[in-house]
């Protein structure tokens, strides 16, 4: 047990590779075994998580648990893993989703023994993302968490599915070049990959080893920044990097996309937060005002093309690139006014909305599986008149959704609060515009509800569209439990992030 | 139990309610409804406890009922929430308890708990009524329980929730709460027979219509809490915090910092309120269930508004002197006043019962909202609560005469008359006496029928105030609606329970079971009674019998007890003749009134309510959505954005295929090929001539090469 306590975080980062090569070994026709080795797999890092949350030390600052190992001595890189109040929500979400999502996927028959191992594998590439205090190593799970995923979309997705996954990784992978550059550039000017001496060195670095051409150490950065912070938007997905995200995330399969919206998403937003305003404080500064720009885009662009969608999946989709807006224009606004109580509001505004999105988009993608494998039809013209069908999973739905549109008593209102008010009076105009897309929030929720449940008993559907069964909703009650109490009692939650923030920022 | 405890619990009951329907009770459907209703009537006890104990307390205002509790960190500090009674929460927790509580027993009866199941009746579609057979073998067609029964429960629960949050809150971040998960309620109550296209559409509108106002009321709330750093009401309602606002200039129409806010949350009120331009939802919210009128309409959503508007009050007054009203003050008397006119024009040419009322509703906000916008503070609660008792009567009424009707169109057979339609009623004072003489009082309240009724002294009040302080033209606009509310109210009244009956179905209308009557008969109490609590000290003969109790109470609620008005005749005398006046020239007008082509006032212009929902449709719905489908979607994602990465896919495929036909495949290939091409046909000819196994042809060319490479050696490389 001592190991383990001592080891937790490599625990928890490397217990899904170890149990994906276990399941290797399984036979593969044994289906059931396979699915439920994946699933009671998948419990033991969210159990390893859940007492993390309990252990963790939210008054502390800077990392807890830190572990490091020598990796790549030659160019003084190591294994360094470790927490905070920021990567410890992002942890939990994460082992939290995954065993939602392979729950999810029990109606999976096709090479079942693949994707579960897949999914597995997602899950190491994601929590190494979160879990990494070192450049290189984070770079290495940043692409790590690219390949399961583009095999999902690829082998298990719907019809278009060989577009949408190409993009998704090319998409990337282009994002990745700049950040790899931009890496490597730091790493050799410090001699170090370490994250928490690099907070220190490199923004108040006046001088470089071996600037490329000789430019002036501003534009270095500055591009450097840019770098950065272009990778992190095309994973967002920022305006107008996010056309992947339509494609891949319909053409995905359910748990795919649950997993892709819940957490590849806030990769992103992650990066940001964790890497671009501790690493260029003065750049993010600067350019506040263009990522302002870019968030409030999505965020009103996002409303707007999710309200003309006629393809349920791509409404949830497009929804994603409107929530996740807010927690740019969180970033965004934090970045203009680092250190002070506005920035704390909206920077705890945009972790906890990134909590919040995994929790309500995932819900959402699920639901649309749920009537996807019953109709086999997305399509929200032929949908419609499904409640009198099933009226439970039609409550499920507007519960989901409503947490989606930001109803205050649910969790996404608390954090969406958060960010207005603390992006208000620093980001004015563009708050102010934002509210459009706040506005159009409602008007996609309700047309998508209104075209799936609303209307005379569908009788096209009548026996194809069976009521939700008890599996589907053991899936749903965690999220709409932790969307209800993060709704009514946010402090729990909102208490680590609050205290990671004024730590960090 | 403390009163702090009391009043956190009282909005509990029905929330726990909710979910106890939803999640284990929805089968039952008696067991349902005796959940609801019991909560109904603990948060009832609740406010029932809590408002005399601060009626109990002398100079309560400032004395109050209040407790906080931590809710969301921020930074250092935290954002608290709790609850406050203070006299306007109290005397508002009065009236939505009453109303609530009726509201839900009425439901009963509403939804025909009792009768059997309907023979045709699916969930989504209002029922139809269901077939039986007596005991001579005769069959009779009767009124079907409602197939969602338990459902529409849970959702009231919820929406009491909402209601008692609102009230409850001492601060604007919970208020925002109970008021959107009010907005949610209304959303699913209006869209509960979702099966109706129309319905589903009302449910829609109304929950964007009044989102349109709650964007800037959540801005307003941000720029509150930013200048401020409090959402509480009580620190923020301080002299420092209060000057400090009054006198912040913002860049927004030379506004202060208190005028931009108290703007901005006012337009939050004029969606929930339903005052010109957002009044668009609430005649379409008539799609819902009755009772579910009667909670939108009267005692809660809408009240829910102007009771915003109230509490804001301190801060929207902040930069008042006392001369001329603020930019803020003007428009909101002005949305006010010109409301109250406009919806009364349209209410006069209305057939169908609930359609005018829900005009009728919008107008009397109006009332209420433009006598804020003058400062008149008391008058303003007065009317609100009397408007709530009397309005919610009204709609409970109408709802009794809708089943009446029903009762008639089933027993006839005769579907396609419409049993909401004025014009196909008449008579039915003697079918339905308790509806009858209830809504009499109910409009009569409405019309501010004189000395009698609860509506005439809060309207009284209210012109009053408007003259006095020389508010001219809001004190004619004002007058003229209230005489058209006397009109158009007489006239639904004439058209429906007076001569005789223009339909078989009116003739065999039916009065409805007490479940639905007795909540007539309480509210009636309080239409007329309600009244009495607000005489002004110098009425004649009247004035003094009573003390002013609401003035001397609700006035507490300001930090400066508002003065009272010195009496003048003018406004009564005015209230007097549009009052009496309205009413018997509606009577004169319609008591003769046999059919609908009769009635001179179906103004095409007033039929269609001024053609709003077409230039809506035209100038903001269409244009939406045509800017979401084609221009966000198809054009800036599907052309412009994937259509650049396409093409620099496109260009790398192209580059690639260039690269391997005039590249790869000439230079690369074809250097390879040549290279054991070459060596193939070298061999080829070559063989023949120099493999002829003679050795000593071999031995020559070996020592040719020889003497060939020592020669380039020695003088190529040494």
């Amino acid at each position: 047990m001592d190991f383990i306590s001592y080891h937790m975080l490599t625990t928890i980062l490397l217990f899904p590779v170890l149990a994906a090569v276990i399941i290797l070994f399984l036979p593969r026709d044994e289906i059931k075994v396979i699915r439920w080795a994946a699933f009671f797999a998948s419990l033991i890092p969210f159990a390893l998580s859940v007492w993390l949350w309990l252990r963790f030390d939210s008054n502390a600052a800077g990392f807890q648990f830190t572990e490091q190992y020598p990796w790549y001595q030659a160019i003084n890189s190591s294994f360094f893993v470790g927490v905070d109040g920021l990567s410890m929500t992002m942890v939990l979400l994460t082992t939290l989703l995954t065993p939602l999502a392979i729950l999810a996927s029990f109606k999976i028959t096709d090479r079942v023994k693949a994707f579960m191992m897949l999914f597995l594998m997602l899950e190491t590439g994601m929590l190494g993302v979160f879990l990494s205090l070192d450049l290189l190593i984070f770079f290495v799970f940043w692409e790590i968490g690219l390949v399961p995923m583009y095999f999902l979309i690829n082998q298990w997705g719907s019809a278009n599915r060989n577009y949408a996954s190409m993009k998704f990784m090319i998409y990337t992978m282009a994002g990745s070049l700049g950040l790899l550059l931009a890496i490597q550039m730091i790493g050799v000017s410090f001699g170090t990959y370490n994250l928490p001496e690099l907070f220190k060195l490199w923004p108040v670095a006046s001088e470089l080893k071996n600037i490329p051409l000789g430019l002036p150490i501003e534009t270095v950065k500055a591009v450097a920044f840019w770098a950065f912070v272009i990778a992190f938007a095309i994973k967002v997905p920022v305006w107008p990097f996010h056309t992947w995200l339509p494609d891949a995330h319909t053409e995905a399969p359910t748990a795919g996309s649950m997993i892709l919206a819940g957490v590849l998403l806030k990769l992103g937003a992650y990066g940001f937060l964790r890497l671009v305003l501790p690493l260029y404080p003065a750049q993010a500064q600067q350019y506040a005002g263009a990522l302002a720009f870019l968030a409030v885009m999505a965020i009103v662009f996002g409303a707007f093309a999710a309200y003309g969608q006629t393809d349920f999946k791509r409404l949830v989709a497009y929804s994603s690139i409107n929530h996740m807006g807010f927690v740019l224009l969180g970033i965004a606004a934090a970045a203009r006014a680092m250190g002070t109580m506005n920035a704390t509001f909206a920077l705890n505004g945009a972790i906890l909305q990134m909590f919040n999105h995994g929790l309500s988009a995932a819900g959402m993608f699920f639901l649309v599986g749920v009537v996807y494998e019953r109709t086999h039809t997305r399509n929200l013209d032929e949908l419609g008149g499904l409640f009198p069908l099933a009226p439970v999973y039609g409550g499920i739905l507007i519960f989901t959704s409503m947490a989606s549109l930001g109803l205050p008593g649910l969790n996404g209102f608390v954090s969406e609060f958060l960010v207005v008010r603390g992006s208000f009076p620093i980001l004015t105009v563009y708050t102010v515009i934002a509210m459009i897309g706040l506005l159009f929030t409602g008007a996609y929720i309700l047309k998508g509800i209104k075209k799936v449940l609303h209307g005379p008993l569908n009788e096209h559907w009548v026996g194809h569209m069976t009521e939700i069964n008890t599996r589907e909703i053991v899936v749903m009650v965690p999220l709409m439990a932790l969307i209800l109490v993060i709704g009514i009692w946010p402090a729990w939650i909102l208490e680590v992030i609050n205290k990671a923030v004024t730590m960090l920022f | 139990m403390s009163t702090e405890t009391i009043i956190w619990l009282i909005p509990l009951p029905p929330l726990l309610a909710f979910f106890l329907i939803v999640l284990f009770t929805n089968k039952g459907k008696a067991l349902s409804h005796s959940i609801a209703i019991g909560a109904a009537a603990l948060s009832w006890l609740g406010s029932m406890v809590v408002f005399f104990r601060a009626v109990g307390v002398e100079h309560f205002g400032k004395e109050v009922f209040q407790s906080s509790i931590n809710w969301l960190p921020t930074g250092d500090t935290w954002l608290k929430i709790g609850v406050l009674i203070d006299p306007l929460s109290a005397i508002t927790l009065f009236f939505v308890a009453w109303t609530v509580l009726m509201i839900f027993i009425y439901s009963v009866g509403y939804h025909n708990y009792g009768q059997p199941k309907g023979d045709h009746d699916r969930p989504g579609l209002p029922p139809h009524g269901a077939t039986t057979v007596d005991e001579h073998g005769h069959k009779h067609t009767v009124p079907s329980i409602e197939p969602m029964y338990s459902r529409f429960f849970a959702f009231i629960g919820l929406f009491a929730f909402g209601m008692f949050t609102l009230v409850v809150s001492d601060n604007l971040l919970t208020m925002f709460v109970g008021w959107e998960i009010m907005g949610l309620c209304s959303y699913l109550l209006i869209g509960f027979w979702y099966g109706k296209p129309s319905a589903r559409n009302a449910a829609i509108k109304a929950f964007m219509t009044t989102r349109i106002g709650d964007v800037f009321m959540l801005l307003g709330i941000s720029f509150l809490y930013s200048a401020t750093g409090t959402l509480s009401y009580r620190e923020i309602f301080t002299e420092r915090v209060l000057s400090v606002l009054a006198s912040t200039a913002t860049p927004i129409l030379g506004l202060s910092a208190a005028g931009l806010i108290g703007l901005l949350l006012f337009i939050g009120t004029v969606g929930k309120s339903a005052q010109w331009p957002l009044h668009v939802w609430l005649p379409d919210a008539m799609e819902g269930p009755t009772p579910v009128s009667a909670m939108i309409h009267a005692a809660t959503m809408v009240s829910a508004g102007v009771y915003a508007v109230i509490r804001m009050f301190p801060l929207i007054t902040a930069d008042f002197t006392g001369h001329g009203l603020t930019t803020t003050m003007s428009i909101i008397a002005f949305i006010g006043a010109f409301t109250a006119l406009f919806a009364a024009t349209i209410a006069v040419a209305q057939n169908d019962i609930k359609r005018v009322l829900a005009y009728s509703t919008i107008s009397q906000l109006g009332f209420m909202i433009a006598a804020l916008g003058i400062g008149a503070y008391v008058a303003a609660i007065f009317h609100l609560v009397t408007h709530a008792f009397f309005k919610a009567l009204l709609f409970l009424g109408s709802g009794s005469v809708i089943h009446g009707m029903e009762h008639g169109v089933l027993h006839t057979g005769d579907h396609s008359i419409d049993p909401q339609n004025m014009f196909n009623m008449g008579g039915l004072r003697k079918k339905m006496p308790i509806t009858f003489w209830t809504f009499l009082i109910g409009g009569f309240a409405l019309s501010g029928f004189p000395v009698l009724t609860a509506g005439f002294w809060s309207k009284d009040e209210i012109l009053a105030d408007a003259f006095a302080n020389g508010h001219m033209a809001v004190f004619i606009t004002l007058a003229v609606a209230a005489f058209l509310t006397a009109f158009y109210t007489m006239r639904q009244i004439t058209l429906t329970f007076l001569g005789t009956p223009r339909t078989k179905s009116a003739e065999h209308a039916q009065e409805t079971p007490w479940t639905m009557t007795l909540p007539l008969v309480i509210l009636s109490v309080f239409a007329i009674g309600f009244g009495w609590v607000g005489i002004p000290e110098e009425f004649p003969l009247l004035g003094g019998l009573l003390p002013n109790w609401l003035h001397e109470f609700v006035g507490g609620t300001l930090a400066e007890h508002p003065e009272i008005l010195p009496f003048n005749i003018m406004p009564l005398l005015t209230s007097l003749i549009v009052a009496l006046g309205g009413l018997l020239v509606g009577w004169l007008v319609y008591r003769n009134v046999k059919s609908v082509e009769e009635d001179k006032l179906q103004i095409k212009v007033l039929m269609n309510k001024y053609y709003f929902d077409e230039i809506y449709d035209f100038l903001f719905v269409k244009p939406a959505y045509w800017f979401a489908e084609t221009f966000a979607y198809k054009f800036l994602d599907q052309t412009i954005i994937d259509g650049f990465l396409n093409s620099i896919g496109g260009v790398a495929q192209g580059v690639g295929r260039a690269f391997r036909k005039y590249f790869d495949a000439p230079v690369v290939n074809g250097f390879g090929d040549l290279v054991g091409e070459s060596a193939k046909r070298i061999g080829k000819t070559m063989a023949p001539i120099i493999q002829r196994g003679r050795i000593q042809f071999y031995m020559l060319a070996s020592l040719a090469v020889a003497i060939i490479v020592a020669v380039l050696y020695y003088f190529l490389l040494a």
